[in-house]
Parts: C-alpha cells; sequence; structure tokens
C-alpha cells in the first residue's frame, strides 16, 4: 500500500485549504471521561476525545484497545458507568440506540448487521424508517399515499444504489453476497438515514486492494457531497494516514494519542504499542 | 416458454413494486380467482364445499395471521388456538348483544378485541425470545382457554352448554351463518372475504411496517440502530397477527362448524396452524395458502388412501398413521427445504422460465 | 452459589411458606368456601412438591439435551411416553420389569441414534428455531409410532411400588398429614437420578465433552471431539431419563396419550430453573409443584377452580419478565 498511499496524499483530504472548507471548529460530538466495564472487565478508562463537524475522525489501537465499545457508546448499545456524551450540544450520560438514529447518528458493525432475509434494495428501505411517515391503515391499503411515499424514498435508495455502484444486486438476497457488497450494502442502508455522523467499524475489513480504494473512494465522496462527519475504525494504517483529518489511538481502553496523522505517524508511544517500525 | 419475462420492462417504480410484476403471474391470479369464484360453486359438490374448501379458507386466514408473528417477525407463538377462541367468543357476544349489526362488522370489531389481547400477551416478548416466548404463548393459551370454559358469561348462561351460532346474513336473505346458509353462500363469502384480508395482509409486508418486523425477526438488536423500536414493531406483529387470527377464529365458529365451543380451539389447533406455515413457508402470503391446503388435504387424502388398501381399517389406527406421517413430513420439509412449499413454488417458476431448456 | 447466598435461600424459603399459610388463613375468615388447617396446608404443600419431582423428571431430560445441543427437545414428552409404552408391552410378554427395563433402555438408545442420524445429523447448521420445530416432527412421529405398535388403551404399569397412604406428625395436626407412599419413592428416585447425573457431568470425561459442546459446537469439534457421537450418547441418556419418568408417570396415571403432554408441565419448570441447569429443573419442579398444588387448594375455589391448568404457565411469565435465564440458568448476553 506504500505506493498508494504517498500517490493519495496529493488528492485526500490532508491539502490544507481543502480541510478548512469541509471541516468547521464546530464541535458535533464530544466524549469526556468515559470509563466502562463489563464486570470486572475495564473496557475504556476515562477516555476524552471530539469529533468536529465535517471532518474525517480515525479511532485506531491494538485488538482489544476498545474502540468498538467505544462505538457502542456513542450510538447507545453499551452504557458507560462514567463520562458523558455531548452530541450537538447536548450533554446526556448515556445515548439509546433509536435515539442516536433519530438523531442522526448512524452506523456500520464489523461483523455487518445485515437483514440477511431481505434483499438488498429492502434492507437499504429500512434506513428510510425514519422518514417514512404513512401509518397502518395506509399501508394496508397500500395504494394511494403510501405507494407515493414508498416510490418517493424508493428514488432515494436508487440514488444511493447509483452512488455506491451496487445496482445489479439490488433484488438479491443479502444473505446470498459475498463479504465485500455486504459491507457496501451496510454503508448503503447508514447512508439511506441521511446521517450527521457516520460510524463505520472497520468498513474495509477483509477487503482485496481494490475494494479497499473503492471504499475509500465512497468515504470520501460521502464526507465531501454530503459533508457528512465520518468516525472510523480501521486497521490499515495507508487508509488512515491517507483520508483522515485527525486520528485518536487506543490502547487497553485508555487514549495513547490524539492528533493529526503526522503527529500520530510520529509519535514514539503510538509506534511502540501499535505501528511499529519498518525494518 | 410461456413463462419468460422477455419484453416485459418496468418503466416505473410502481410497475416494477407491484404483487404480481410479471404479466403471467397477473393472467395466472385472474384465472385462479374467475375459477374459483366462478366454476367452483358451480360444479363442486356440497361436500367438498364444506369439508374442503370452507376450513381451507378459515385455515388460510389463520395461517396468514400466524405468519404474520412467527414468519415475518420471528416471534414463535404458540397460542393461536386462544387467540381464535378469542375472536369466536367476542363475536358471539357482540351479535348475541347487537343482533341488528352487520355480521362483517361484527367479525371485524371480534378482530380489533382480539388484537388487543394480543397485545397484552405480547408484551413478554418484549424482554424474552424463542422458545421463552413459546411458552409465554402457552400460558395465554391455556389461560384463555380456561377463561372461555369456566364463565359462563361467555356462553350465554346456556344449560346445554353447545351454543350454535346464531343465523346471520351478510344483506337481504345472503345467510352465511345458521341452517339456512347454503354451502355455496358460506363459499362465497369466505373467498371475498379472506382475499380481502389476505391483500390487506400482503400490503402490510410489503410496506415499511413489513420491514419493520422482517428486520426484527432477522437482528433485533441491528434493527435498533436504523430506529426501529423493537418494542412497537413486536407489539404490532402481535396486534396484526391477532386480528388476523381473531377472525379466523369467529369464521370458524360462525361458518364452518356452526357451534362456539372451546373445545375446537385446543393446543392441537395452536400446532395444526403452526404446521400450516413451517410447510407451507415462513414469510410467504402464499405459504399460508399452500400450507392450509396441504394441512386440510392430508388426513382425507391419507383417509381414502388407507382406506382403500384396508376397508376394516380402525379409526384409531389411520389416526396413529396420520401422526407419524405429519412427524415425517415436517422433518423432511425441514431438511429438505425449510423454507417450505412456497419455496418449491417459485423454483418451480424459475425452472418453468427456462423451460423447454434445462438451464 | 456463594455461601451467603444459600444462607438466605434456606432462611427465605420457611418464611415464605410461613406467610403464604397466614395469607391462606385470612383467606379463609374472609372466604366461607376455601377450607383451612395448618395440617392441611402441609399436606398440600408436601403433596405439591413431590409432585414437582415427578416434573422434574421429565425437565432433567430436556435439559440434558439442551444443555449438550442447544436444542430444545419438544419430543421429550413423546420419549417417555414412548419408554413407558415399551417397558409395559414388554412387561405384558410375561418378562420380568427389570429385564423389560433393560430392554427398553436398549430400545431407547437405538431410537436415540436413529434420531441423530435421521433428523439431526443433516439438520446441522439450521436456526434454532428450526430445529425446535424439527422436535416437534419427532414428538409427532414417535407418538404415533408407539400407539400403533403398542395400541393405545391405557395400560397398568405396576412394578411393586407401594401406592398406600401415609400418615405423618399425627400427634402435631389433628389427623396427621397424608402422604403417599408412591410419591415419596419417586422423590427418592428423583434425587439418585439428579446426584448419578450431577457425578456423570462434573466428574466423567464424557461429561466434560458434553459440556464443551454445549458451549461451543465448532470449539469442541476443533479439539477433536466428536460431535455425532455426543449427540447420540446424549439423546440416549435423555431416552434413559425419560424411561425413568416414564415408569414414575405411568405407575402414577397409567401409560396412555396423555403421558406425552406431561411435556408441557415441565416447561415452566425449566422456565423457573433455567434450562441449563439440572439443579434449576429440580428447584424448579419443587417450585412448580408446589405453587401449582397449593394454589388449586387455596385459590382455587376463590376463583373458579381447574386452576392447574394455567397457573404454572403464568408463575413461569412472571419469573421471565423479572430474571429470564431463570434461577440458575446462564445470563444471556447478546453481544453487537
Amino acid at each position: 500500500m506504500e505506493g498508494t498511499a504517498s500517490e493519495a496524499q496529493t488528492v485526500g483530504p490532508a491539502s490544507a485549504s481543502g480541510a478548512a472548507a469541509r471541516v468547521s471548529s464546530e464541535v458535533l460530538l464530544s466524549v469526556e471521561n468515559i470509563s466502562l466495564a463489563f464486570g470486572g472487565v475495564k473496557a475504556i478508562s476515562d477516555v476524552s476525545f471530539d469529533i468536529r463537524k465535517g471532518e474525517i475522525r480515525a479511532i485506531i489501537g491494538p485488538n482489544g484497545a476498545g474502540k468498538t465499545s467505544m462505538l457502542n457508546v456513542i450510538n447507545g448499545f453499551y452504557h458507560p458507568q462514567q463520562g458523558v456524551i455531548t452530541y450537538k450540544g447536548e450533554t446526556r450520560k448515556q445515548m439509546r440506540p433509536h435515539r442516536a438514529a433519530k438523531q442522526g447518528i448512524a452506523r456500520t458493525f464489523q461483523n455487518v448487521a445485515l437483514f440477511r432475509g431481505m434483499t438488498t434494495l429492502d434492507n437499504i428501505m429500512t434506513g428510510r424508517l425514519l422518514k417514512m411517515r404513512s401509518n397502518i391503515l395506509l399501508q394496508a391499503l397500500y395504494w394511494g399515499p403510501n405507494q407515493r411515499e414508498e416510490i418517493e424514498h424508493r428514488e432515494f435508495c436508487e440514488r444511493i444504489i447509483d452512488f455506491l455502484e451496487i445496482q445489479s444486486i439490488r433484488k438479491t438476497q443479502v444473505g446470498r453476497l459475498p463479504y465485500g457488497l455486504q459491507k457496501r450494502v451496510e454503508l448503503a442502508r447508514a447512508l439511506a438515514m441521511e446521517p450527521e455522523l457516520l460510524l463505520l467499524d472497520e468498513p474495509m475489513a477483509g477487503m482485496n486492494v481494490e475494494e479497499k480504494e473503492d471504499m475509500c473512494r465512497f468515504v470520501l465522496d460521502v464526507n465531501d457531497e454530503f459533508g457528512t462527519t465520518i468516525a472510523l475504525i480501521e486497521h490499515d494504517m495507508g487508509v488512515v494516514m491517507d483520508i483522515s483529518d485527525r486520528v485518536v489511538v487506543l490502547d487497553h481502553g485508555a487514549k495513547l494519542a490524539d492528533g493529526t496523522p503526522d503527529e500520530i505517524r510520529n509519535n514514539q508511544e503510538v509506534i511502540d504499542a501499535y505501528l511499529g517500525v519498518a525494518h | 416458454m410461456f413463462y419468460r419475462e422477455a419484453g416485459q420492462f418496468k418503466t416505473s417504480y410502481r410497475t416494477d413494486q407491484a404483487i404480481f410484476p410479471i404479466l403471467q403471474d397477473k393472467i395466472g391470479l385472474v384465472a385462479v380467482l374467475i375459477f374459483a369464484a366462478v366454476i367452483v360453486p358451480a360444479i363442486a359438490s356440497e361436500y367438498i364445499l364444506t369439508t374442503i374448501l370452507v376450513p381451507f379458507l378459515v385455515f388460510s386466514l389463520a395461517a396468514i395471521g400466524l405468519n404474520i408473528l412467527t414468519g415475518y417477525c420471528g416471534q414463535l407463538s404458540l397460542g393461536t388456538g386462544g387467540f381464535m377462541a378469542c375472536g369466536a367468543f367476542f363475536a358471539f357476544k357482540l351479535t348475541t348483544a347487537f343482533p341488528d349489526v352487520n355480521i362483517i362488522i361484527v367479525f371485524l370489531l371480534a378482530g380489533l378485541g382480539t388484537a388487543l389481547v394480543g397485545v397484552f400477551f405480547g408484551i413478554p416478548s418484549l424482554r424474552i425470545k424463542g422458545f421463552y416466548l413459546a411458552v409465554a404463548t402457552l400460558a395465554a393459551q391455556f389461560f384463555l382457554l380456561w377463561v372461555f370454559n369456566k364463565f359462563d358469561w361467555w356462553h350465554n348462561y346456556s344449560p346445554s352448554g353447545v351454543i350454535a351460532a346464531p343465523p346471520r346474513a351478510v344483506f337481504g336473505d345472503f345467510y352465511i351463518t345458521g341452517t339456512e346458509a347454503a354451502p355455496w353462500a358460506k363459499y362465497i363469502f369466505l373467498l371475498a372475504f379472506v382475499a380481502a384480508l389476505a391483500l390487506l395482509a400482503k400490503n402490510l409486508v410489503r410496506s415499511r411496517i413489513g420491514r419493520t418486523w422482517m428486520a426484527i425477526r432477522d437482528m433485533d438488536i441491528a434493527a435498533e440502530i436504523i430506529g426501529i423500536r423493537p418494542m412497537f414493531a413486536k407489539l404490532s406483529a402481535f396486534a396484526v397477527s391477532s386480528f388476523f387470527i381473531g377472525i379466523s377464529g369467529a369464521l370458524w365458529a360462525f361458518i364452518y362448524t356452526g357451534s362456539v365451543e372451546a373445545l375446537a380451539f385446543e393446543i392441537t389447533r395452536s400446532f395444526q396452524v403452526l404446521f400450516m406455515i413451517i410447510l407451507g413457508g415462513l414469510g410467504s402470503i402464499l405459504g399460508s395458502f399452500l400450507g392450509a391446503a396441504f394441512i386440510v388435504l392430508l388426513p382425507i387424502v391419507l383417509n381414502i388412501g388407507l382406506q382403500s388398501i384396508d376397508s376394516s381399517i380402525s379409526v384409531a389406527l389411520i389416526s396413529h398413521v396420520e401422526f407419524m406421517i405429519f412427524g415425517a413430513l415436517i422433518i423432511f420439509f425441514l431438511i429438505v427445504e425449510p423454507h417450505g412449499l412456497a419455496r418449491l413454488w417459485q423454483i418451480g417458476k424459475e425452472k418453468l422460465r427456462l423451460w423447454p431448456f434445462p438451464y | 452459589m456463594p455461601q451467603r447466598r444459600i444462607a438466605i435461600w434456606i432462611l427465605a424459603v420457611p418464611l415464605v411458606i410461613a406467610g403464604l399459610g397466614l395469607i391462606f388463613q385470612g383467606l379463609a375468615g374472609a372466604y366461607p368456601a376455601l377450607y383451612f388447617t395448618w395440617g392441611f396446608f402441609f399436606e398440600a404443600m408436601i403433596g405439591g412438591l413431590l409432585q414437582g419431582v415427578m416434573y422434574s423428571l421429565v425437565a432433567l431430560g430436556f435439559v440434558l439435551i439442551f444443555k449438550a445441543s442447544g436444542i430444545f427437545n419438544f419430543a421429550q414428552g413423546s420419549l417417555v411416553l414412548f419408554a413407558a409404552l415399551t417397558m409395559v408391552g414388554f412387561i405384558e410378554f410375561g418378562l420380568h420389569w427389570i429385564l423389560a427395563a433393560a430392554i427398553t433402555v436398549a430400545i431407547m438408545i437405538a431410537v436415540a441414534i436413529a434420531i441423530e442420524r435421521v433428523v439431526l445429523r443433516p439438520m446441522v447448521n439450521q436456526a434454532p428455531i428450526i430445529l425446535f420445530m424439527a422436535t416437534i416432527g419427532i414428538f409427532y412421529f414417535l407418538d404415533g409410532f408407539g400407539q400403533l405398535i403398542w395400541g393405545s388403551d391405557i395400560k397398568i404399569l405396576n412394578i411393586g411400588i407401594p401406592t398406600d397412604p401415609q400418615f405423618f406428625l399425627e400427634g402435631v395436626f389433628e389427623g396427621g398429614i397424608l402422604i403417599n407412599s408412591f410419591d415419596m419413592v419417586a422423590a427418592a428416585v428423583g434425587a439418585v437420578l439428579v446426584a448419578v447425573l450431577a457425578v456423570f457431568f462434573h466428574k466423567t470425561r464424557i461429561g466434560r465433552a458434553l459440556r464443551a459442546v454445549a458451549d461451543d459446537h465448532q470449539a469442541a469439534l476443533s479439539v477433536g471431539i466428536p460431535l455425532k457421537t455426543i449427540w447420540a450418547i446424549v439423546w440416549s441418556v435423555a431416552g434413559i431419563v425419560a424411561l425413568v419418568a416414564g415408569i414414575m408417570w405411568g405407575g402414577k396415571l397409567g401409560v396412555q396419550f396423555s403421558l406425552a403432554l406431561i411435556a408441557f408441565k415441565a416447561l415452566p419448570v425449566l422456565i423457573l430453573g433455567g434450562f441449563t441447569s439440572i439443579p434449576g429443573a429440580i428447584v424448579g419442579g419443587l417450585i412448580i409443584g408446589a405453587g401449582e398444588q397449593v394454589a388449586e387448594v387455596f385459590l382455587g375455589p376463590i376463583i373458579g377452580g381447574a386452576i392447574q391448568d394455567w397457573f404454572a404457565y403464568m408463575l413461569a411469565m412472571v419469573f421471565l419478565l423479572f430474571r429470564p435465564q431463570g434461577l440458575f440458568g446462564e445470563k444471556i448476553i447478546e453481544r453487537v
């Protein structure tokens, strides 16, 4: 990935003027002094960081560092024993998943949490659930306002399908798709929610180089075109250095470092704990 | 050769999202409906109408109801019998208290009442899943039947304990319940009524709420991240499902057997309907019909078959063999095609599209 | 369980019993239909407890299979019926009951192997709900098959267990407390069975393998545990447990179709005790049995009678709401 890394630097968001326009200084989400434990096991110890509106924030660290747990806290699946989460100005001790969804937080999972019994299109349509208004009687009668709404949302989903280039599999049951495509469908579903904050948990895991480049392109486009703030857990350092504006490093549940990709790359502690040295 | 879609282009989402997008399917459906509505009543004997077609339609409705809950929403329920009893007894009390209200309204109201009961017994589903939920629904089954058996109020204090469904007409002299009702009248009414309700069900499952149910079934934890509230989704599944099942219970008592008794809705009934949706296909409206047809026809076929082998065979023996074959079939289907007859039907159609070519 | 917990339980039980007795005593004052004396109360309670042991015998079969394969075996009830029918059948041929029991054990093992090969093996990767429904299929099949072979009349299963009622503590309570000898024997049998199973699971190599399989099929396979053999063993043991349950229940009620429906009563027991716990099956059985009996005798006359149809289920359901995993079951943690 070395060659592509240096190449991509010139087109990535690291270019100063581009970043300034895209990333505001306003903080969209901040977590303060979060501590999370399961029984005796401490998953997160006193971690604080923030995410600015419009930026791409990477969360990196070795396995077991608490990265996914952190996303689960932001999302509302886990409730921290200590600390607060401030999102769009509102401070809370914990989030709830469907409230997070309502307020514009969408996410993908390491293990692809798609609805396997449904087709790609239906899965993406489920992302529009919160935007749909018709009540149960209208739905039972289908034709009329309900159908109009269905078609309207279908159009929106088709635009996402075009954007992510998954037209050919729109009627396929997702359980049958290869892993890489499933990840793309999951991203599509998250996008269908028109999120302000998009949480991606290892979106490129298990992909080959081409697929990763495609996924990078999609993530950058989402951030660029829609202004979506993105928090992303990723192990591929090339990707992280390429596309993120700022990086937070976790290790054994604690925050190790926080800064721009360059700062992180040269941080000795991070090198010792995670990055390693080139031989 | 006949079943090709070549040349059938969908130019709008509206046509793409139709229930039967392929033209041949549409024609097929219309043909079947015409056959069912016009030709069958003319040629079918009274026996076929009353012992096969009427129960088939009633069971189909019950199967649709259970399929919504178990097949689409993934909540296993063994309380179908109890909910059918609710529908039957609610309808009975309503129509005896208000004999002038049209019987269709009575059926619908009985369904709504059952929906409320369903929501109540669905509350445990918010905390428990899988077989545990099946146990909670068993509680509903036993408790409801006890209520209807124990308290004479439900039987209008009838001294004999056997209550006949009072004769009611849909309009004018068109009686569908009671002794004056002709078998063909019952059949036509059921055909129209069940078809309409099936359409409502199909619309629901392909709309937003249907997707919500399927999301809960497939991964209810992940469903929350899109903003689905599991409580609302599960309870709505219980409500809608119980609505259909309740109406089917009322139809059973009023139109099929003519008598309203709790005995008809025991635990064996719950299993019967569950088998229908397993064999027919979980998560398929068509499957509900196929499964109901299968379960209604099987004992009859078996009976005739065994009788023809040995005409002196005892009833008990037939029932034992029936049990065995039931059991074996369930296992066979679950191994070979867990998605039931509906999936076999789909595979058949796909093969038909290629016919006469092998692939 | 930690010592303090056990101590709390031991103290709580007599308090709860005493409390219930006082409540019913009060109710009896208000409702003339209700008859209450302390002797009668204890009699109902003990009768219920013994009945509960009988439930536990059936529940144990469920726990075994669920523990080892994660399958909720709906067919357990029909295994009980089939075992009882087979045993009675051989007794009617003139065999001594011990010999009949031995042959039945062999047959149950054969049934277990057949089930594993025909039903379980082809369905290895299916969702639990599909497997559950397959066991319903087995239930129907065994039911029909058993009655096809042995006939469906009620049969008497008499192996010499005394059935006369005994009176205890005649000095303390008027008339004494009536306890049926049969029930006492059943309780003893139950206790022995539980002890044997506990030893089997925790002390033997096979028991350890069973626990490994219960935890994670794939992991067990990867350390070389022969899954198919294990399952055949588990179902065989469940079959033997079913035979014991069948002997006890069949001796009490006669061997007939309704025996299979006893399985339905075992479900609330499992809920209370936890699906994966052997001691849970016993404790759950005791609570359900006692609760049901006491409710029927003392609440029944007030509400309308025949409460035992649904009381156990309601109790289980209430329990489920507060503690879905049961008293002793493993807490279900779902990870995303």
